[in-house]
Formats: C-alpha cells, structure tokens, sequence
C-alpha cells in the first residue's frame, strides 16, 4: 500500500484517559472494599484482625470475606454480560433480566428443587444454566422472527417472554411449596453468602476474563453480520457463544446469590454512553463499575436499618430503577 | 482474478440470480449497473461470501469462496455493503483499527498503526479520526467505512452502491478516491452502482444486470449506450458525449 501521504502513528491521548479512570475505579472499589469487610454486627476492627483474635478471625474468613469476593465477582460479571448481550442484540436495553435469561434460569431452579430435591447445588446448578440457556435462545429465536426490530419492542418482548416463564416457575413453586424458595432466587441477597457457598461465583470470574478476550468479537458481531463476515469473524459462532456465556454467568449468579435486577442494564450502558461501543476498551471499566454498583448498594442494604439487613435486590431494584428511568427519557431525547 | 460459473440464488420461487458465470480479471472499476431487482446486489455478496449461493461456484484467486475460511478470504476480499447506519459509537479511528482484525486479531502492531493512519489520510478523514461515528454525516460515516476497507489491505473489493445517501460533492469525491484504489493501489474493484454516469467516468468495464442475468458487458462507451440503456432499464434515455464519454440524460425525461 504505498500512499501519497504518509503520518506516523499519533499518540492515543484517549487511551491514557482510559487508563486513568480505570485506575481511579479500581482505587475505589478496593478502598470501599476494605471498608466494608468491618461493616456488620459482629464490631469487627482492624487491631482485632492484627491481635488474631480468632472468633473474629473467623467470622472474617467465614462470611465477611467470602462475601465480599461474592459481590464483586457477581456485579463485575453480571455489569460485563449485560454489555455483551446488549452489543450482540444491537440493542441497549437487553439484559439477562430483560432477555428471559434470569426468568428461565429461576425455572430451572424450582424444577431441579422439586425433581432432585436432595441433588448437590452443583447439579441444580446445571439445570439452572440450562434453562437458561434455552430461555435465551427462545428470545433469540423470538426476536429475530421480528419484522420490525424497535428499540423499545425488542425487550419488551424479552420481558414478556420472562413473565410467561416467570409464571409458570411459579405455578410449580405454589403447587410444591417451594414459594419462598422462589422469592429467594428473584430477589438477590448476600447475607447468606458463606465459605462454602459462594465459590461457584469463580467460574463467573473465569468467564467474565474468557469474555475480555473476544471483547473484539463481540464488537465486530455488534456492528452487524455483514461486516463481522467480511473482517473473517465467524459471526454465528460469536453471537450464540457470546449469548450461550452471558446465559450461563446469569444463572450461576441467580444460584449462588439470586436475581439482581437492573445491574445489567444500567451499568454498561453509563460506561458504553462516555467511552463508546468498542468492547475491548469500556469491559474492564463495565466490570469494575458493576462490581462497585452492587457494592455500595449491599453496604447500603446492611445499613439503612441495622442491624437488620434488607436483601440486596431490593436496594439494587430501587437505585437501578431510577437511573434505568433517567436513561430512558434520556435515550427519547436523543432518539436518532 | 474473480471466477463465476453459473451462479444461482433463489429465494422461494424466486430466482434472482439465474446461472451468472463472468470473469473479471485483476485490476480496475468494474461496474455492476441495472434496474432495481437485477440482482447485482445479490451477486455481490455471493462473491463476498455474505450470502450462500444456490447452484454454481465463484473462484477470487483460485479460492472457492463457499469453502475457503472466512479468516483467509478476509485477507484477499473485502465487501461493503450499503447498510452502514450502524449506532455503534466507535470513533473513526477504532472502525479503520478494525480492518487489520484479519491480520492482528485486535493486538495492532507498529506496522498496522501505520496503515490505519495512512488510510485515514487516504480518506481525508484525519480531522475527524477522534470522532465517533454517530456524530458523522453520512458521507463522512461512508468514507469512514471505506477507510476500514481500504486499511483491510485486500486485493479485491467489493463496494456495494457506495455513493447511496451522498450530496453531489461527497459523491464524486468518494467516487474519485475509489478510482484512486485501482489506479494508484493496484486494487481490482467490483463496484455496484446506482448512477450509470459514475460507471461511465470511472469505470473500465460496466457489466449490466437484469432479471438475474447478465444483459451486457463490456467498455462503458460500448454500453452507455442509448439502445442499452433502453434494453436495460426499460427507459428511452438521450445519451449524449461529454468530456469523451457517454452521458446518460435520464434526469431531463420523464
């Protein structure tokens, strides 16, 4: 290719930029990190940690800790799936609460309950991520059967789609009375996270890294069929992978911690709205930004009415609420 | 050299490409012209590899294009189709960055950074190259895709109705830097085009499409013809010289 006129390559003053806020969110998190492993009942200090005293040693390594890495491992996760699924639907509001996803896998959760009621979690796990798995390929199977593709009509038909399984996991809970069970997996809660319970969540962090590594796939396939083709992508095994690992990190999630509403919509689409579509560059800010979110609103959760807790699904549901509703109205004004 | 021997594609009862077999050798514009419905759009991206075909065979460089790994054919065809409206917001920079993706897989060297900024320049787009697509207008946004296509670094491309949507100035523009490809970058350009004009100033051979057949085929002077253009588009058109080429006057008639 030789070219009349010739530049060198320009320095990349975003990539710096970049940087700098991922640093800064990193900071952050691991500040509040740290401050939140001494908030909770049991007035737990740093001397005492220093002093090994070891009842308290304990309840630090038996919950507070695994509680931690439960949280961020799930919001770092759910915030970078919900990326991906909104790049490969080329849709901004498709998240594993708005595709089915989390409905299917709640599903598969009372059906395993009740058929292999004695079965390890890990069993029901599998079950749980393949319903998962089948209710998103449903949506996807639903959506692309529509003439008409609207922004607002594509989700709306994915929130449909998990009410209709949603009812149908609980006619099955009614009838085998597994109700609270149920309102368990819909309505995440961290405060029944211990060692020993929690350590699903590391395959969710093994597939959150796998997705940072095609992080330029799921761009490519986020700019249409016709161009991820051209570039060589293989654009049908990139979309149902990148569905297929989306569906699966949900439903680990909805297992180990329960449905945590909102996250997956919101997060991506404040990163993806200041630094823009291309995956590689917003899905570490997305995965430190989600992990954050869920954070601060679990420590909210513990203590807004200590020193009893509220789940945290229903602290994540109001203040994701409320900025999913700013988004809205923002993306109706500019709408084009 | 592209190949094509009876090349089909039907869509139900529909056959919109009917046993097409043509040979386009390595090197200039050829033009794909006809009325809507030929077909061209359609044989395009059979050659691109964007559309499976129904009966025949195409060869670019020996390669049988249904059966050579997307990732290779990535490496010596480009095609860009004319739905380029995408909302993605990447900048421009990052969307040409993106035609080294069969080379690089995403990881740029210092040698694929030179490229992207050469066919940034290429384009004149250098003082957009920061700007995400969505704050492009659309002949900005056009050429910004030509960018990546042209930072792709393929032997043949594959430009489907590129000038769609683009004011006079951006049209001959665009048009102008695509003859460029073939003439100073060596390209072979298969180029579907609306205006048979553009096919008649830039073109070196202008291939004709109707009802999923090739009608006619050869020099523009030979086929930028009043009898042609009749047979082609079912339209009485006066075809006059200018700057010794054929001129197509359909906008006075009608």
């Amino acid at each position: 290719m030789a070219m009349s006129t010739h530049s060198g390559p320009r320095p990349a003053s975003g990539r710096i930029r970049d940087t700098a806020l991922l640093g800064l969110a990193l900071v952050s998190l691991t500040a509040v990190s740290a401050w939140s492993l001494f908030i909770g009942v049991s007035d737990i200090g740093l001397s005492d940690l220093l002093r090994a005293e070891s009842s308290k040693m304990l309840l630090f390594v038996v919950s507070r800790v695994p509680r931690l890495a439960a949280i961020l491992l799930s919001g770092s996760a759910m915030g970078v799936v919900g990326l991906i699924m909104q790049s490969l639907v080329r849709n901004r509001f498709v998240a594993p609460t708005t595709a089915g996803t989390v409905d299917a896998a709640s599903l598969g959760l009372v059906i395993a309950t009740i058929w292999f009621a004695s079965a390890s979690v890990f069993l029901k796990m599998t079950v749980a991520v393949v319903f998962a798995l089948a209710g998103t390929a449903l949506f996807m199977a639903l959506v692309q059967r529509l003439r008409y593709a609207d922004i607002i009509v594509v989700p709306l038909i994915g929130i449909m789609l998990g009410g209709v399984i949603q009812a149908a996991a609980t006619f099955l809970a009614l009838r085998y009375d597994l109700l609270q069970s149920l309102s368990a997996w819909t309505n995440g809660d961290f405060s029944g996270i211990l060692r020993g319970r929690y350590e699903l969540l590391y395959l969710v962090g093994a597939l959150t890294a796998l997705a940072y590594l095609f992080a330029n796939r799921f761009t490519l396939a986020g700019m249409g069929r016709d161009v991820a083709v051209n570039l060589g992508v293989n654009y049908l095994r990139v979309l149902y992978g990148g569905m297929a690992l989306a569906a699966t990190v949900a439903a680990v999630v909805v297992v180990v911690v329960g449905g945590i509403p909102f996250l997956g919509l919101v997060v991506p689409n404040l990163v993806t709205m200041t630094m823009g579509d291309n995956l590689r560059r917003v899905l570490p800010l997305t995965a430190v930004s989600g992990a954050f979110f869920v954070l601060a609103c679990d420590i909210v959760s513990r203590t807004i009415r200590f020193p009893y807790e509220i789940p945290v699904g229903t602290v994540v549901g109001v203040v994701g609420g409320g900025l999913f509703l700013a988004l809205v109205l923002r993306s109706r004004f500019n709408a084009g | 050299m592209i190949e094509l021997a009876g090349v089909t594609k039907r869509y139900g009862p529909n056959t919109v490409v009917d046993g097409v077999s043509l040979t386009i050798p390595g090197g200039g514009v050829t033009a794909l012209i006809g009325p809507n419905g030929a077909g061209k759009s359609t044989l395009l991206s059979m050659i691109g590899r964007l559309l499976p075909m129904d009966g025949g065979e195409i060869r670019v460089d020996g390669l049988d294009v249904s059966r050579t790994a997307s990732d290779v054919l990535a490496r010596k065809l480009s095609i860009l189709r004319q739905e380029n409206q995408v909302a993605v917001r990447l900048t421009v920079r990052e969307l040409v960055e993106f035609g080294r993706f069969p080379y690089s897989r995403g990881r740029l060297t210092a040698e694929d950074r030179t490229r992207v900024e050469e066919a940034i320049d290429f384009l004149e787009l250098a003082e957009f190259a920061a700007r995400p697509l969505n704050r492009l207008s659309g002949g900005q946004r056009q050429r910004a895709f030509i960018a990546m296509v042209l930072c792709q670094d393929t032997d043949y491309v594959l430009l489907d109705e590129p000038l769609n949507n683009l004011d006079m100035r951006h049209a001959s523009q665009t048009m102008g830097l695509i003859r460029r490809f073939a003439t100073e970058l060596n390209k072979t350009i298969v180029i579907v085009l609306h205006d048979v004009n553009f096919a008649s100033y830039h073109a070196d051979r202008v291939v004709a499409m109707k009802d999923g057949e090739i009608v006619a085929d050869g020099a523009p002077g030979e086929i930028i013809t009043a009898p042609w253009m009749a047979e082609i588009f079912d339209l009485e058109v006066p075809v006059h010289a200018y700057a010794d080429r054929p001129v197509a006057a359909y906008f006075a008639i009608g």
